[in-house]
Parts: C-alpha cells; structure tokens; sequence
C-alpha cells in the first residue's frame, strides 16, 4: 500500500489522540484519587496479533509504556474464547502485571466483525485487600498476604457484566463502596476509544490505517536504532545495591551488563541478586518496561510503539529477584525496583556516552503510609504519602529538586491537605540543603519534613530506598546523599531497623516522623565548579560552608 | 499629539491591546456609530511608546475619550523572563522552602533535565514563629518581634516588595492580617501582597505562588500603568485608564497594583469577551474561539455567550496562576510554526516557532526554516505584496525553494504537495487540541461554531471545523484586533473565591448566605474605590461541588439570600449524570469552594458599528476584481479575492474564495459558502 506523508502522520496523531482521549474519559470520572489527582493510569491500543504496543495516551503514567503490552499478549495467549463485548479483567503480576493495586482491563475491538486491535487500560486502585490497606505491606512474604489476585477473567461478557466476579471483587477488598464507580470510569474509557477508533477507520479504511501502523513502527525502529548507532560499541557493566528487602537484612543486587552492538542492545541483568523473601522481588513485566522507559528518558522524541523497542534486547533474568514467579511478594517492584533500574541503565550508558546521560535520580517513592482512628473527625483513615527528590545533574544543568518520581508524574500532596484529612501537624517541609552530589553541575535536593501524630494511635509502615547506598554521580563528581527516616518517640529518636523499610510502627500523640530524601548525582568534578555559582549556592543556604570547603575547595 | 483645546465633551469609547508584535486599537463613537482601528509595531521595553504612537494613529484628541481601556502584557512578559521585582517573603516557620519545592513534578514526561528558578530566591524568605492549623484554630501565637526583625532584614537586603504566606491562612488570616498591621508601620513602599487576600484557597504552593506573583509583578506593572496614566492625564483624559483582567473584566488603573496579578494573561481574556459578544449578537452562542497568532494557537471555550472561568493554567514550569481566569488551553501551533523532517521522516509541525525574529522566511529577515505562514504562502494562500508586518513583496521563489529543499526532497514530494502537507498536518494538529479542549471540559465541538481570529485563524478555521465536523465558521470584522475589540466590550469584574470543603448536607443557609455576602461586600467597596460609571451592578454566586472521594469539580449556579443544600444536590446529581452517564445519588456530596462575581455592567454596544469602520493604518494592498491561483487540495484553481471593506451585508461569498484586510486573510474552500451579516460577519457554511 502507498502511504503519503500526510496521511501517515495524521494516522500517527490521530492513534495518539484517541489514547489520550481515553486517559481523559478514565481519569475524569474514577473516584480513586491515585488515578484522578496522580494520573496512575494509562489507556494504549494494541496489536491483534501479538499485543504489541501500537499507540499510548500522552497523558498516561510513563511506567505502564511497556506493562500493558505484555498483559494484552498474556490475555491473547490465556483468552483464546474472546468474543466481541468482552472485558477481561486482570491484576495477577505474573501475568503480564505490575504490583496488585495497578488493575488492567482489555478489550477486544471489532471493526466490521473482524478484529482489529485490542483496546487495554490500567488503573491504580487504592485497595485491593490483603494485610495492610493500600497494599504495601513491607513485610509480605507471599502474593497472598499483598490482596486478591485476578488472573485474566471476563468482568463482561458480550456487553453483560457478570455479577459474580464483580461479587468476588467486592468482597475482597477494604472498601469497597467507590470501586464500582472505578470500574466505570475504567470501561468507559475502552469504549471511548472504541468508538473514536470506529470513526477513524471509517475514514481511512482498515487496510491504509494497518498499513499506516506497520510503517510507524517500522520508523520508530529506525529512530531508534539511528540513536544506538551513536553510542560506541562495547560492553558497559554497572552495579548498584538496593537495601534490604523489608524483610531480610541484606543488600539486592542489581548487575547490568549492557551490550551495544550496531543498533542493538542487549540489556544482561543475570548476575543480579537471586529472588528476596520480601516485597521487592520485580515481575518480568515491570523488569522490562523499566528498561523502555530509561531508553525513552534517554532519547525522549522517538515515538512510543513496539518499533521503538525492538532493537532493545532484554535476556529473561531468571534466578534473579528481576524475574519473579509465583508467589513472590512484589509489592515493592513497581515504585522501588523499576526506578533502580532505570538508574542502572542511566549509570551503564554513562560510561559510553556521558554527555548526552544525566546522574542518578533520587529513586526513591518515599512511600510513608498511616493508618488509624481520628478521634476528632471520628474516622478511620489510611494515608499513602510519596515524596519527590533530586534529580541527576547532567553535562549542563543543575538537578531538579523535589522532582517526580522516573517511573511517573504524579504530584505530592500539599501538606495543608494532608494536614485537613489525616491528623498530622508538620513541623517542617524543607528543601535539603546539601543533599544533592558536589559536581561542576550538582545534582538537585532531596527534601526534609518533620510531622508530628495530634490525635489517636497511629500505625506507620514506610517503603523506601537509598537509605544505605548513594545516587551515584557522574564523570567525577559526588553522589546524592542518603535517604533517612527517623522515629521520635518515648523521649528517643531511632532510626528504622532496616533504614528504608518498616512496618507495624505504633506511634502515640505528640510522636514524630522525620523524612529526609535522598539528592541526585552531581555531574563533573566539583572543584571546577564556577566560583559564583558556589557563592550564590552558599548565600541561598543550598550548601553549607564545611560542604563548600570540602566538596568544591572554597576559600573565603 | 491632537490639540486637546476645544475638544467635545467626553464620549469616545477607545480599547488599546499591546501584543508581542502588535500593539492594536480601536476606538468607538457610540452615539455616532464612527469606529477607527489602527495597528503599530508594540514597543517591548517601554510599551507606553507604542501605546501613544498609537493612539496619535487614531488621531483622536485624548480629552474626547470617556473610557479608555487597557490591555497588557507586561506582566504576564515580566513572569516569563524572569525579570519582576526582588521580593522578600515572610512564612511560617519550616516553609521557606515551599515556593521553590513545588508538587514533585518535572518540566516534560520523557527526559530528566529541566530549569527552575523560583519568583524569590532562597536568601529572601524568612521564617516567623505563628502556625495555625486546617481547621483554622490558632495552635502557636504569631511572634510580632520576629515579623519586625525579618521586614528590617529584608527592607536592609534591598527586598522591594513584601510577601505575606502563612499556613492555612485561607482557613483563617488573622496572623497574616496582623502582620500586615506591623508591615504598614515599617515597609518603605505599598507593594505588600498576602497570600490570603490574593487567593482563599487551601494548598499551599498554588496560592504561595499566585501572591508570590502578584508581588513579582507588582512595580512592574503599577508603575508602568502609573506612567501611562500621568501621560495621558496631562494630555487631557477625563476619567481613569482602565486595565484588563485575565477574568475578561476590567479595573480601574487606580487599584492595578495590588491586584497585578490578575492582568496576566489579559490578552487573550479580552480576544474570548469580544468573541463572546460577537456570538452573542450574531446569534451563535456557543463558540470554540480559535486564536492563532505567530507562535500560538489558543482555544476557549463559549457556551451560552460566555466564556468558561476556570484557574487551572500554568503560566511556565512549576509557576501555577491558580487566580480565577478565562480558560484558554494554548498549543506551539501558529503562523511561524516551523516545519521539519525528522529522522524517521516524519513531517512535524511546531511546536517550535520562528517568532518575530528571524521569523518565516517570506518575512526576509533572514529566517530559513519553512513555516506555516510559508506554506501558506507557496499555496497563493495569503498575499505576497503584503504580509502583515513587512514592506516590500515577499520572494516567493525563496520561499518555495526552501519549501522543496528542506521538507519535499526528504518526503519525495514536489515543493507545492510539500506546502499543501505541512498546511494539513498543521491544521489537523490543531483539530486535535479543539476536540480534546472540549471533551475534557465535557463538550462536544460539533454543537459550537468555531469563532475564527488572530492573524492565521481565518486562513485555516474552515480546514479545522470540516475536520472536527463543524457546521459553521464565525469570521469577525476585525479577526486581528479582536482583544482591542474585547477591551471596550468588557464590564468591571473581580471573581473572590473563598475555600470551605464542607458537605453539602451541613451548609445551612444562614451561615452559607452570610459567607457570601461577606463576598458581596468585598466587592461593592471594591467597585466604590475604583469610581468607574457602570449601568448596573450584578451579583454571582455559584459553588463548586464534587462526590466526597471524587476530585472532579462541577460548578454550579446559586441563590443568596436563599441558599438551598436541597436544590444544589438535585442540580448536581443531574449535572453528573449528563456529563457522566451514570447517576450517584447515594453518593455523598461536598461543597469545596465559595465563589463570587461581581459584575459592574457598562452600557451594551451594537457591533454593527464595526461595519462602518475606518482604517487609519497603511492604506489596504489589492482591487476590486482581482484573482489568483490558489491551491485547494490537489487542484490549483482560480480564485475571487475580495476586500473586506468592500462586501455588504447579506452578500453571499461561494467558495472558493479568498477576502483580505489589513489585518488577516481569510479562506473559504471550494466546498464552503460565505455570507456576510448585518454585525460585517462572515458566517462560513461549512459542508
């Protein structure tokens, strides 16, 4: 088929924005607030054949880039009765999944009784059972203990909802009142893109629009591989070590060898550590689209389809806790281990192409979560709290501070609503000085907040990173420093057991946690740092005067 | 400047709206119905110059003007460059921080570098011991010794103005209010800005930020309006300068310095007014206003003949502008949008742009990457012999040559399918922000007409409805000073919000009709100490409302005196259900905000004047019974070109046609029909 220029990039704009309109029609009408305020969802189309990724919403969360493809080629693969009206319904990690709460459906779309494609979304539910609320038990040794896990069953069948699994859903969950109405919002979505998609192959015709798919593809691969011709040939290894598992006191490994071969590459991680009894034991899915998203970081404008990723090799690390299987606890896989390794990637390609490679970022979700009674607002309630850090410096830029998270976008609470739903008074929320690695360019500030219980019992659980191994910094310079939190209370401040993890922390009126976040990586040796931007860093209080001295050989 | 001996008795009526590259305006007899417009270069260092150049264009004697009305960017350019005041912020102990640690976010989705430089530098933000909590009650006393010491510590580092942020002060400002009280004794100037007067919201970085520019902004803007206003005063002007809002309202100079925040983005506020009443006259209230100038191309929203309030935009990284403005959702899409191939030969459009300098090449300043205006022009689409802006006619061989070399050869296309495709691809960009604007806020663009304007949006207006299948086409008499034009429509306007997140079933009428008219009267003395003759004074009331666990807002209309928690569920409960499709009545609903409009009306104007305007700019290029060739999909077909001026009311225009003016060209395809109405109007049938 003949594919004018025109044609091909309306077809490519027009792909792109009907998954975004189904982002919008998703994120308007979902009751959860992680998917309505943080945008914890995406919407994608995806190929009939094997669910290759054919186009993603712009507005969707950058960590399902890869996910979704490989729950729909699962659905694909464990559907083989798939008829038109259907909804599957899925959540289980192994299957193509990310943690419990990250809930995917997939539907099959029609185009004159043939189908077409498949139309697939995800969406973060606050709650899905298990033993904490909120699904982050740091503790969870098994799958079971994280929630109810849903292999890809059908939620309807030709356009009828069951009741039954609804049913079961429901009664396996904390609250279930307001998920109805995510579930709603999250079908409303496919169908949304159902029918915009109707309307374009009414336009264009099925065969131009496949064959407008197929060249998309096909150019996003090139684009790509013109982007790893660049980088020198050879094979670069990076190592960096998470802390613990939440259960076991003892460092994760995660090993990178990275082979650039032409336009390939080939991402080895087998010498990383074997699989943790702890929560932090990554999916296959989450191992991968980890990778897609730091190449994505790297070069930013090659359009997202599964061109873009072929060149992109990717050995399965059985053996590893990068390749979990039943029944790994994984609830710590998608926030903790996925920033890792994007940072691992970031550190490998450092060594090849510095110039165009930013430092580490803090990696860090600082997942601080509350749950308890307040006796003034008479409620129970359950906070999840997640803090941004520093970002990387690069060859000319400065680290962000308090930037969101690599894997997402969402946006912090703003204390004075914490402080209006949950009873927490905060004593401070500062930007850390001093936290961000000394180079020519420093990487950017963690923050620091200290809040204090006012009322009721409180019990604490925190799921965090970087509290023992730094950021890393790059082409000579210092890494960021290390995350920290502290317990205040019965007249004693103690650090966590296991530094960046805890569950089950009782805390009394008038007890205080304190959060400090780890900074990115600097960039360059520090000593070459221009001298005024070490004096302006000084009067801004960004770095204190023993760090001057020490890091960049200031002299008064 | 005219002689100001003589004059006649204050009547006219005169709008003057500094552009980027423009300054416009126009000016209105309404007892005559006479109307000029004139167009001069804008003068970015001082914009007062070009302000007063132009109104010398209008010859005009100054002391004959009774409202003169203002519409300026100097404060919105003031943000972007970075370049306002040196302020000093005063906060909550353990907050210093929270203007420049923002909400966790980075400035794009996909890459990890980016910029930020916070309104106030760290050295500038005290800490005071005070500290109130989210219900309002007072947990640690405001420390009155410290208030004095930080303003002292600020006035000796040269701090020019003072912000005020405290936590939770939308809950309750009384720590914010007494220390203003000390501030007034020992700051050295006016410019004191709190957080909780500019904005009663809750989150602290959205209304830290909002105050924080408002005194950024705050001598920039007050003096240059106080310098305008001198002039002018001295040249004889009766009555005080007024200056736009991005509410679509308008002040009295007099108080623009302690509200300098609200004329950021003013400009495109005064375009979405003057479209909105054109709607409204024309008949054809529900518009989607599609601006497209030389950078961008903005989108609004109409419905009902009015333009959508909201305060959601963001001005640049982490600069939220959560004050309450027209909605306008901007793309890089515009005239000198620049198109390229990229390395996976792909053609994109924008969103990086040529701007004013070099600009596209047909401008001949040295540009040399082929644009939209380019394409546009290679397609005979707008007129060689005048391009808005430049002297002299523009080498279209150049233009056509660049065309071919930088975007045909990689596509394998010829220089003119080369033109035609960056046209498409452009103007399906474009469709695509329309349809996405309006589902998101709930709409569906076919029920609107699409209000053309800015110096582009005629040319591809039609394009854009046809894709979006749009019925109609709205091209106003003066698509390119359409915020001058919104100027002289616009009523005095100040919106107060005031954050309460209460369930709707506790709002009792007593004390919810007295929050609101605790509103009420904020605004009335507002409106007295501005002295500005209006017919009438209306009053707004509305409440935003949202199921408890949802976050989406619906804004809904309400009476007080007489306030009815009843009545507002029932009107929410709908409301969801049409946008939605799904009704939750058991559902709990919760009232987050408290709003107030109060409108100082002025006298309506008929827009049929604008049909018997006159141009005191450079005389129009083009005759009467002119053709040329100009290129319509494949085919290049000869085409009627028309001067504006020149058609009368009720004249059918069958496509294809092209009409100039001075300040647009505007493009009706060979499937589409234009007619002209009684307001000058060209409502284009689109099929």
């Amino acid at each position: 088929m003949n594919l004018d220029p025109v044609t091909l990039a309306v077809v490519h704009n027009g792909l792109r924005a009907i998954a975004s309109e189904m982002d919008l029609a998703h994120e308007k009408a979902s009751f959860s607030p992680i998917i309505a305020e943080s945008f914890d969802r995406a919407n994608g189309i995806y190929h009939r054949d094997n669910g290759e990724v054919i186009a993603q919403g712009d507005r969707g969360l950058p960590t399902f880039v890869g996910v979704m493809q490989f729950t729909t080629e699962a659905v694909i693969e464990r559907r083989r009765d798939i008829q038109p009206g259907d909804v599957v319904i899925v959540n289980d990690p192994y299957v193509g999944g990310t943690h419990l709460m990250d809930v995917k459906m997939v539907m099959p779309f029609y185009y004159h009784d043939r189908l077409w494609c498949y139309l697939t979304n995800s969406g973060h539910w606050p709650d899905t059972g298990g033993m904490v609320p909120g699904g982050f038990a740091t503790n969870a040794t098994e799958i079971e203990q994280e929630g109810l896990r849903l292999p890809p069953v059908k939620l309807y069948r030709q356009d009828q909802l069951d009741r039954d699994v609804l049913d079961i859903i429901l009664s396996n969950i904390h609250v279930p009142g307001e998920r109805i109405g995510d579930i709603e919002a999250q079908v409303g979505a496919l169908r949304v893109g159902a029918r915009q998609l109707t309307q374009m192959l009414d336009r264009y015709g099925a065969e131009l629009v496949d064959a407008a798919v197929d060249e998309l593809r096909d150019r996003s691969e090139r684009l790509m591989r013109s982007h790893i011709e660049a980088i020198p040939d050879g094979t670069y290894s990076f190592e960096s070590l998470m802390d613990n598992d939440g259960v076991d006191d003892k460092p994760l490994r995660v090993h990178l060898d990275l082979t650039v071969r032409g336009s390939d590459l080939i991402f080895d991680l087998s010498k990383s550590s074997p699989p943790c009894r702890g929560p932090l034991n990554s999916v296959w899915a989450i191992t991968r689209s980890a990778i897609y998203i730091a190449m994505k970081h790297v070069f930013p404008e090659v359009p997202i389809n599964s061109g873009c990723f072929r060149p992109l090799h990717i050995p399965k690390p059985t053996g590893t806790f990068l390749y979990a299987e039943y029944p790994r606890a994984v609830s710590g896989c998608a926030a903790e281990v996925s920033q890792r390794l994007i940072e691992v990637v970031f550190g490998a390609l450092g060594q090849a192409i510095p110039d165009q490679i930013v430092a580490a970022p803090f990696s860090c979700s600082g997942n601080f979560s509350l749950g308890g009674y307040d006796p003034e607002l008479e409620r129970h309630y359950v906070m999840i709290n997640f803090s941004g850090g520093g970002y990387g410096a690069s060859i000319d830029t400065d680290g962000l501070s308090n930037a969101a998270a690599s894997i997402g976008v969402s946006k912090s609470m703003p204390v004075e609503m914490i402080e209006e739903r949950y009873p927490l008074l905060f004593e401070e929320y500062a930007l850390r000085a001093d936290s961000g690695g000394p180079g020519k360019r420093r990487g950017g500030f963690g923050v620091s907040y200290r809040a204090r219980l006012l009322r009721g019992e409180g019990v604490a659980s925190f799921l965090m990173e970087h509290g023992k191994y730094q950021p890393h910094g790059l082409a000579g310079a210092g890494g960021g420093v290390l995350n920290e939190v502290l317990i205040q209370r019965n007249g004693k401040t103690e650090q966590l057991e296991l530094i960046s993890k805890g569950s089950g922390i009782r805390l009394a009126p008038g007890d205080r946690v304190t959060v400090r976040t780890p900074g990115g990586g600097g960039f360059g040796d520090p000593r070459r740092r221009e001298r005024e931007l070490v004096a302006r860093d000084l009067r801004r209080g960004y770095i204190s005067l023993d760090s001057a001295r020490r890091h960049y050989g200031w002299t008064d | 400047m005219p002689d100001s001996r003589g004059a006649a008795a204050p009547h006219m009526l005169v709008g003057v709206d500094v552009g980027g590259t423009f300054t416009d305006l126009i000016s209105l007899d309404p007892a005559t119905g006479g109307l000029r417009v004139a167009k001069v270069p804008t003068t970015s260092r001082d914009q007062s110059v070009g302000f007063m150049s132009g109104l010398e264009a209008l010859e005009l004697p100054i002391p004959a003007i009774d409202a003169l009305v203002h519409g300026t960017t100097a404060g919105t350019n003031a943000i972007l460059e970075r370049k306002g005041a040196v302020c000093g912020l005063i906060t909550t102990r353990g907050f210093r921080d929270s203007l420049e640690l923002g909400r966790r976010t980075r400035p794009q989705l996909y890459g990890m570098v980016g910029v930020f430089e916070p309104l106030v530098a760290r050295e500038f933000r005290l800490e005071v011991t005070e500290r109130v909590d989210a219900q309002g009650r007072v947990v640690e006393k405001l420390n009155e010794n410290e208030v004095a010491e930080a303003i002292r510590k600020l006035v000796e580092m040269g701090a020019e103005t003072l912000l005020i942020h405290f936590i939770h002060s939308y809950a309750n400002p009384v720590h914010e209010e007494r220390c203003f009280e000390i501030a007034q004794a020992l700051w050295p100037n006016r410019y004191i800005t709190l957080g909780s007067r500019i904005l009663r919201e809750i989150r602290e970085f959205e209304r830290g930020t909002a105050a924080a520019l408002n005194g950024y902004i705050q001598p920039v803007v007050g003096r240059y309006i106080e310098r305008l206003s001198t002039g002018l005063k001295s040249h004889g002007l009766h009555n005080d300068l007024m200056v736009m809002q991005g509410n679509g309202g308008m002040m009295s100079a007099r108080v623009v310095e302690d509200h300098a925040v609200h004329t950021v983005m003013s400009e495109p506020a005064a375009g979405a007014i003057a479209a909105a009443a054109t709607g409204r006259q024309a008949g054809l209230p529900d518009l989607i206003g599609c601006d497209m100038g030389g950078t961008s191309f903005d989108v609004t929203l109409i419905r009902g003949g009015q333009p959508a309030i909201s305060a959601e935009k963001d001005l640049d990284y982490a600069i939220p502008v959560r004050v309450p403005m027209i909605d306008i959702h901007s793309i890089g899409a515009g005239g000198g949008s620049i198109a390229r191939v990229d390395r996976a030969g792909m053609l994109r459009v924008g969103p990086q742009s040529a701007g004013a300098y070099p600009g596209s090449i047909c401008y001949g300043r040295g540009g040399e990457e082929p644009t939209v205006t380019d394409a546009n022009l290679a397609l005979g689409r707008v007129n060689a012999a005048a391009i808005t802006g430049v002297s002299g006619p523009a080498d279209v061989a150049r233009v056509r040559a660049a065309i071919e070399a930088k975007i045909g050869k990689p596509l394998g296309l010829g220089a003119e399918d080369a033109a035609e495709a960056i046209v498409t691809v452009a103007n399906h960009q474009m469709a695509a922000a329309v349809r996405l604007v309006s589902i998101e806020r709930g709409y569906d663009p076919r029920d609107f007409a699409v209000f053309a304007f800015g110096g582009a949006g005629p040319l591809h207006a039609v394009a854009i409805a046809r894709e979006l299948s749009i019925p109609k086409v709205l091209v106003p008499r003066f698509p390119g000073i359409t915020s001058a034009l919104g100027c002289v429509i616009a009523d005095v306007r100040h919106d107060f919000v005031r954050y309460v997140n209460r369930a709707l079933d506790d709002m009792n009428a007593v004390e919810t009709d007295a929050m609101f008219a605790e509103q009420r009267r904020q605004g009335e003395a507002l409106l007295k100490s501005e002295a500005v003759a209006t017919t009438a004074v209306d009053f707004v009331h509305e409440v935003d409302v949202l199921f408890q666990g949802q976050v989406h807002l619906f804004r809904i209309p309400v009476a007080s005196p007489g306030f009815d928690a009843t009545a507002v569920h029932a009107d929410f409960v709908q409301r969801y259900d049409r946008r939605f499709n799904i009704r939750l009545d058991g559902m709990r609903a919760s009232v987050a905000s408290l709003r107030t409009t109060v409108l100082g009306r002025r006298r309506p104007l008929d827009l049929a004047m604008l049909t018997g305007a006159q141009s005191s700019a450079r005389a129009d290029a083009g005759e009467a019974g002119a053709r040329r060739r100009v290129r319509f999909g494949a085919a290049w077909l000869d085409t009627p070109v028309l001067r504006r001026e020149a058609l009368k009311p009720d004249q059918s225009i069958p496509g294809p046609a092209i009409v100039e003016q001075l300040d647009t060209t505007v493009l009706i395809d060979p499937q589409s029909t234009g007619k002209v109405d009684r307001l000058g109007n060209i409502i284009i049938t689109v099929s």
